[in-house]
C-alpha cells in the first residue's frame, strides 16, 4: 500500500487558483482568510456584546434616569427611556453569551489557531481546509441564529449565559424562556458543531503537518497553546451538547430531566418528577470551567510568543511553559464543582474540588514567573503589542490573586454570586484575554495585512484600556466583600448599598470612555487594512517564527517555493551576541548550545 | 542542542516533522479524536442516567418490560431475547466491517463491496429492529413523559425510565443511521472505483473506526439499559 504518496497527498497546494471574489473572500478555504472572517465576526460580535454591558451599566449607574434616546433605540425594551427589568436581563444574559462563547471563543482561537498554525508550523494549510471552511459557517450560521434571537417578541434568553434550569427549561418561567431559548440552544449547538470541526482541524495540523525538523519541542508555545485549546474543546463541548439536548427534551417534549415537583412563581406547582436541576449545572460547568481555559490559553501562548520576541530574550523555561500549559488543561477538566459550592454540594467533595483548584495556582504562577523573567534585563521594545502582553500578565495576575479567593468553599459561599465574583473573572479571563487578543492583532496584523497599524493610536488605546480595566473592575471587589450581589436591576432600594450609587456611577462612565476607546481601535485597524503604512521587510519584528520567512503577502500556499526546513527551536534571541537566528537558519558548527 | 538531544533518536525520526508521527494520515488521526469527542458526549447521557437513577427510589425490572417478540403470541414472555438478537445483528455487522476493511488492505474490490454490502444489511436490521421495539413500547403507552411500567417492587415508577431510554437509544439509533449513510456513500464510492484510482481503501478503514464505536457504545447502553 502506498501509504507515504497518503501522508503528503497534501503538499500540492501551492499552484495559484483562479479565485472569483466568491471563492477567495466568501466560501474561502485558505486558512489565513477564514482567519480573518474569524476575527471580523468576532468584532462585530465584540461591538454588540460591548455596547449590551454599556447599556445595563448605564441602568446600574442611573437608575433613577431617564434617556428619551434608548426608547428610541430599544423601543418597547426601554420604554419612557428607562430600561425594562425583563430588557436589563436580556441584556446581561446575551452579553455574556457572546462575550464568553462568540468573542473569545470563536473570535480569539478561531481566529489565531487559524491563522498561525499552518504558518508557523510551516505548512500550506490546514488539513483539512475544507472543514476549516465549514467550521466558519456553522460559527456564522450560529451568529445569525443568536442576532435573530435578539428580535423575537418576547425578547432573547434572560436568565443567564449559563442557561440553568428551571428558567432555561420551563417556556413559561421568564419572558425569555419562550422561543428566545430555543434559539439560544439551536446557535450554541450550532457553534458546538463549529468548535468540533475547527478543534480536529487545528489537532490533527499540529500532530500531522509539521515541516521537516518541526519537532514537537521546537514549536512555538503559541501552537502548544493552541493545541491544548483545541483538545480541551473538542472534549468539553459534547458534554454541554448532551446538557442541551436534554434541555430541549424538557422544554418540548414534557421529560424531567432537570425539573422536579417544584413550585415556580408564574407557572404553578410542576407535575414533574424525579429530575435534578443540579444535573444541568454539572453538565454545563464540565464545559464552563475547561471554556475559561479555552479562552486564556491561546492568549497565553501569544503573550510567551510576543513577550519573547520584544524582549529580544529567548521565553524563560520553554519545558516548564510546556508542562504547566499541559497541567493546566489537565486540571482544567477536574474543578467545575467550584462553580456549584452554594448547591449543597457535599462539603468532603467541595474540598476535593478546593484542593484541584487551588492546585491551578502552581501552574500559573509558573507561567508568571516565567513571563517577568523573560522580560528581566531584557532589551525591550514597547511596541503596542507588547503592552498589551505585559498588560495580560498584570491583569493575570491580580484576577489570578482573587481566584485563589474564590476556590476557597468557605469564602466563595460568602462571595458567590457577588460582584466580587465579577471582578475576577472579568480580569483574569475576560479583560486578560481581551488583552491576549489585542497583542496578537497588534504583532500579526502585519502578516494578515502586509501593513502596520498606526502605533500612537496603539498607544493611546492601551493606556486608556488598561488604566479602565482596573478602574471599572476593582471597585467592584469592595462592592462583592459588602455583599452587593450580580444580577439585580437596580440596588437603589436597598439602604445598605446606597453607599455603592456614586461608585457605580464611576464605573459606569468609565466603562462608557473604554467602549469609545476601543471604537478608536476599530477605526485604526480598518482604515489601517487599507491606508496603513506598508510592510517593507518580510520579517518587520525580526522574529524567528517561520510565518516570516513568508511573503509579505502570501498566496494561498504560503510559501512560493519549498517549505524551509526548520533547525532550531524559535527562541535564539541574542545568542553568541547574535540578535536572533530564524528557525529555518541551519546550526553553526561553532555555535554554542542554549 | 539540549531540545534535540532529550528525544531519542526513533522519537525524533518520529515525531520530527516531515511526517505524521503516527503514521496515520490526517483524517484518521481526526476521526480518533472524532470518537474521543463523542464518547463525552454519549459519556454525559449516560452519566446523567446514573445520576438520576440512583437518586430515584425504584426503577422498572427490564426483564419485564423488554419481554416481547416480533409476530409471537400476545402474553409471551421472552424476556431479552428479542435485544439479544439485536445485539447480536449489530456485532456480526461488525465483523463484516473488519472484513471489508481487511479486505480494502489486499486491495480486494470484490471483498470491500460484498462484505460492505452486509454491514450495511446488518445495520438497516438493527435500525428496523430498534423501530419495532419503540413502536411495540409506545403501543404499550411508553413515550417521553410517559411510563406505563411499575418498579420492580409494584410501586409507581418515574418517567425518567422512558425518558433517558429513548433519548440515549434514539441518539445512538441516530448514530447508527449515520453510519448507515456514511457506509453506502462508502459502498458508491468503491463500486465507482474511486479507491482502486487512489491506490488505497482508508475511507473505508475510518468508515470502520465509526461503525465500531457505534457498536462499542451499544455494549454500554445494552448492559446499564437492559442488564442493570
Amino acid at each position: 500500500m502506498s501509504h507515504e504518496a497518503v501522508l503528503h497527498g497534501h503538499d500540492d497546494h501551492s499552484h495559484e487558483h483562479h479565485d472569483t471574489f466568491l471563492t477567495k473572500y466568501v466560501f474561502s478555504q485558505d486558512h489565513k482568510m477564514i482567519a480573518k472572517q474569524f476575527l471580523i465576526t468576532g468584532m462585530v460580535w465584540a461591538v454588540l456584546g460591548g455596547l449590551m454591558s454599556v447599556l445595563f451599566r448605564l441602568q446600574l449607574g442611573y437608575p433613577e434616569a431617564s434617556f428619551p434616546w434608548l426608547e428610541s433605540l430599544l423601543g418597547k425594551w426601554a420604554k419612557g427611556g428607562q430600561i425594562t427589568p425583563e430588557a436589563y436581563y436580556a441584556l446581561v444574559t446575551t452579553h455574556g453569551t457572546v462575550l464568553v462563547f462568540f468573542v473569545l471563543t470563536a473570535g480569539l482561537s478561531g481566529t489565531f489557531a487559524n491563522f498561525l498554525i499552518p504558518l508557523q508550523i510551516g505548512a500550506r494549510d490546514m488539513a483539512s481546509p475544507f472543514m476549516n471552511m465549514l467550521s466558519y459557517w456553522f460559527f456564522f450560521a450560529a451568529s445569525i441564529v443568536m442576532l435573530s434571537s435578539m428580535f423575537v417578541e418576547t425578547g432573547p434568553f434572560s436568565g443567564g449565559w449559563t442557561a440553568y434550569p428551571p428558567l432555561s427549561a420551563l417556556g413559561d418561567a421568564s419572558p425569555g424562556s419562550k422561543s428566545g431559548m430555543d434559539l439560544w440552544i439551536i446557535a450554541m449547538a450550532l457553534f458546538v458543531v463549529s468548535s468540533l470541526l475547527g478543534g480536529l482541524n487545528y489537532i490533527a495540523t499540529i500532530l500531522n503537518m509539521r515541516t521537516k525538523g518541526m519537532s514537537m519541542t521546537r514549536l512555538p508555545l503559541t501552537i502548544w497553546a493552541l493545541f491544548f485549546t483545541a483538545v480541551l474543546g473538542v472534549l468539553s463541548f459534547p458534554v454541554l451538547l448532551s446538557g442541551l439536548i436534554l434541555l430541549i427534551f424538557d422544554r418540548n417534549f414534557g421529560t424531567s430531566f432537570y425539573l422536579s415537583d417544584i413550585f415556580v412563581n408564574g407557572v404553578g406547582a410542576l407535575s414533574n418528577e424525579g429530575g435534578s436541576a443540579i444535573l444541568y449545572q454539572h453538565l454545563f460547568w464540565f464545559l464552563g470551567h475547561p471554556e475559561v481555559y479555552i479562552i486564556l490559553l491561546p492568549a497565553m501562548g501569544m503573550v510567551s510568543e510576543i513577550m519573547s520576541i520584544n524582549s529580544r530574550k529567548p521565553i524563560f523555561g520553554y519545558m516548564a511553559m510546556l508542562g504547566s500549559l499541559f497541567s493546566i488543561a489537565v486540571l482544567a477538566f477536574l474543578v467545575w464543582a467550584h462553580h456549584m459550592f452554594v448547591t449543597g454540594l457535599n462539603p468532603f467533595l467541595g474540598s476535593v474540588f478546593v484542593l484541584l483548584t487551588l492546585l491551578i495556582a502552581v501552574p500559573s504562577a509558573i507561567k508568571v514567573f516565567n513571563w517577568l523573567t523573560t522580560l528581566w534585563r531584557g532589551n525591550i521594545r514597547f511596541t503596542p503589542a507588547m503592552l498589551f502582553a505585559i498588560g495580560f500578565v498584570s491583569l493575570f495576575i491580580s484576577g489570578g490573586l482573587t481566584g485563589i479567593w474564590l476556590g476557597n468553599a468557605a469564602l466563595d459561599i460568602h462571595l458567590h454570586d457577588t460582584y466580587f465574583v465579577i471582578a475576577h473573572f472579568h480580569i483574569v479571563m475576560g479583560v486578560a484575554s481581551m488583552f491576549g487578543m489585542f497583542a496578537g492583532v497588534y504583532h500579526w496584523f502585519p502578516k494578515m495585512y502586509g501593513r502596520h497599524l498606526n502605533n500612537s493610536l496603539g498607544y493611546i488605546h492601551f493606556w486608556i484600556t488598561m488604566a479602565g480595566a482596573y478602574l471599572i473592575f476593582w471597585p467592584m471587589h469592595y462592592e462583592g466583600l459588602a455583599g452587593m450581589p450580580r444580577r439585580y436591576f437596580d440596588f437603589s432600594i436597598w439602604e445598605s448599598f446606597k453607599q455603592f450609587a456614586e461608585l457605580n456611577r464611576f464605573i459606569s462612565t468609565v466603562s462608557m470612555i473604554v467602549f469609545a476607546t476601543q471604537l478608536l481601535f476599530l477605526m485604526n485597524f480598518f482604515y489601517s487594512i487599507f491606508k496603513g503604512r506598508r510592510v517593507t521587510t518580510k520579517n518587520p519584528w525580526l522574529a524567528n517564527t517561520l510565518e516570516w520567512t513568508t511573503p509579505i503577502n502570501p498566496g494561498h500556499g504560503n510559501w512560493p517555493g519549498e517549505i524551509p526546513e526548520v533547525h532550531r527551536w524559535p527562541y535564539d534571541y541574542s545568542k553568541d551576541g547574535v540578535d536572533f537566528i530564524p528557525q529555518d537558519v541551519p546550526v553553526g558548527a561553532d555555535e554554542t548550545s542554549h | 542542542m539540549s531540545t534535540t538531544t532529550t528525544a531519542s533518536p526513533t522519537e525524533a525520526k518520529s515525531w520530527g516533522g516531515g511526517k505524521s508521527p503516527f503514521n496515520a494520515e490526517y483524517g484518521k488521526v481526526m476521526m480518533w479524536y472524532f470518537l474521543m469527542s463523542d464518547a463525552f458526549t454519549f459519556g454525559a447521557f449516560l452519566i446523567s442516567y446514573g445520576t438520576v437513577r440512583f437518586s430515584t427510589n425504584g426503577w422498572p425490572d427490564p426483564n419485564a418490560v423488554f419481554k416481547s417478540f416480533p409476530f409471537a403470541p400476545e402474553g409471551v414472555n421472552a424476556p431479552l431475547v428479542f435485544v439479544s438478537v439485536m445485539t447480536f445483528i449489530l456485532i456480526v455487522s461488525s465483523v463484516t466491517m473488519v472484513l471489508a476493511v481487511q479486505a480494502g488492505k489486499n486491495m480486494d474490490k470484490q471483498g470491500v463491496v460484498r462484505n460492505m454490502i452486509l454491514t450495511i444489511i446488518g445495520g438497516i436490521a438493527f435500525l428496523s429492529c430498534q423501530a419495532w421495539e419503540w413502536n411495540h413500547l409506545f403501543h404499550e403507552g411508553a413515550w417521553w413523559g410517559a411510563n406505563p411500567f411499575l418498579n420492580a417492587d409494584g410501586t409507581a415508577s418515574s418517567t425518567n425510565f422512558t425518558n433517558f431510554f429513548f433519548t440515549i437509544t434514539g441518539f445512538h439509533g441516530f448514530h447508527v443511521f449515520s453510519g448507515v449513510v456514511i457506509n453506502i456513500i462508502m459502498l458508491i464510492m468503491t463500486l465507482m472505483d474511486k479507491f482502486e484510482q487512489r491506490g488505497h481503501y482508508l475511507m473505508i478503514e475510518k468508515a470502520g473506526l465509526y461503525w465500531h464505536f457505534v457498536d462499542l457504545v451499544w455494549v454500554f447502553v445494552f448492559t446499564i439499559f437492559y442488564l442493570l
